[in-house]
């Protein structure tokens, strides 16, 4: 992918590209990954107290705990993205706070809190899925596409 | 006044008799904080929206170079401004505001020198006596341009740019003392395929 990209280019912007690769600081992958695993690791634990929580405490099955525990999250999301404290853990965690819902919940909230200024109609309605929107779209397209596949294997393959 | 192919040589000396800079909270933590005018320690400036809090950055920046001097606004004829925002409205809303006539700008970062060549080339050329020229950015406003919102929770890669709250405005004379623009080289525009490390599709993360 990256080799298609540079032989468009002209001889004077690969040399300079090169030239830069050199001296551009690396994103320090390991590191990230150590962080990302541990910090997505204690959310995943955080979320597997409250669905005990809810399972021990309230009348909740294994399979019903799920929604509660998701909306839970969400909320305490929602309160650390509003006092700003969401996007200093995204910074240290990477994915390990963007792959989990808490990371789902932050993308909606912080457009919501950053189209305030337009107005609440205009502003946060319409602008409030700007980033969330497109995981909402391929995540519904493609469950439907895997269900229309099912549909068929079942109907005329004979499984 | 050319030199070569695209070098001006200003030889009647336009000369910047003040200047006025205003910062935001970050730049007030910085190296050269002592020599930025007014200092906000406030990112909204007590407006309702980035964008008009970056339009008073710049009205301040140009009331302060133009109250260093004894030059009453009247006297000046021009007012070159640009930015990065859409439409490049704080420059404009501050053309409406100083109520002199205005030419509107778009070089992203270029634009504060991009101004200034401009003026001196018009202050040069006998166009003007008085020319105010400047620039401004707002950090969150260009996040939220650019970028993504301010509280969206997105991994920086360490070669990530911060841009400026802050605005900056030069008053450009015919006469008069301090530094003189003697002369300007304009640039091209060249493409060497560096592609932002913070644009959206390539730092996308796999939601869910």
């Amino acid at each position: 992918m990256a080799d298609k990209k540079k032989k468009k280019l002209t001889p004077e912007a690969q040399q300079y590209q090169s030239y830069q690769e050199k001296r551009e600081v690396k994103r320090p992958i390991f590191k990230n990954c150590i962080k990302a695993f541990f910090v997505g690791g204690t959310i995943c634990l955080i979320g597997q107290a409250i669905s005990t929580f809810y399972i021990y405490y309230f009348d909740f099955t294994e399979q019903t705990a799920g929604n509660p525990t998701v909306a839970t999250l969400i909320f305490i999301t929602m309160f650390l993205t509003g006092f700003g404290v969401y996007d200093r853990i995204g910074q240290f965690a990477g994915a390990g706070s963007a792959v989990p819902v808490t990371g789902f919940g932050n993308a909606v909230v912080a457009s919501a809190i950053e189209h305030r200024t337009e107005g609440f109609v205009l502003g946060v309605g319409s602008n409030m899925l700007k980033l969330a929107g497109p995981v909402i779209v391929y995540g519904v397209f493609s469950a439907f596409v895997v269900a229309l596949i099912k549909t068929i294997l079942i109907k005329w393959g004979g499984l | 006044m050319l030199v070569g192919h695209q070098t001006w040589m200003f030889k009647n000396k336009p000369t910047i008799i003040s200047t006025g800079t205003v910062g935001g909270p970050f730049e007030a933590n910085g190296r050269i904080a002592n020599d930025i005018d007014i200092l906000h320690d406030d990112m909204w400036i007590k407006q309702d929206s980035f964008e008009k809090a970056q339009r008073t950055m710049m009205e301040e920046a140009c009331q302060i170079a133009l109250k260093k001097t004894d030059v009453e606004k009247e006297q000046v004829q021009f007012f070159i401004s640009g930015d990065l925002i859409n439409q490049i409205t704080p420059s404009t809303f501050t053309g409406k505001t100083l109520d002199i006539p205005y030419f509107g700008l778009f070089s992203a970062c270029a634009t504060s020198m991009e101004s200034l060549a401009l003026a001196s080339s018009i202050v040069n050329s006998g166009g003007a006596n008085y020319i105010l020229s400047g620039t401004s950015s707002h950090n969150a406003a260009a996040e939220r341009q650019f970028r993504y919102p301010t509280e969206y929770g997105g991994q920086k890669p360490p070669t990530a740019q911060w841009t400026v709250t802050g605005a900056g405005c030069a008053l450009l004379a015919n006469k008069g003392t301090g530094p003189v623009v003697t002369s300007a080289t304009i640039g091209k525009v060249v493409d060497m395929g560096i592609t932002d490390r913070l644009i959206w599709e390539e730092q996308w993360p796999q939601q869910q």
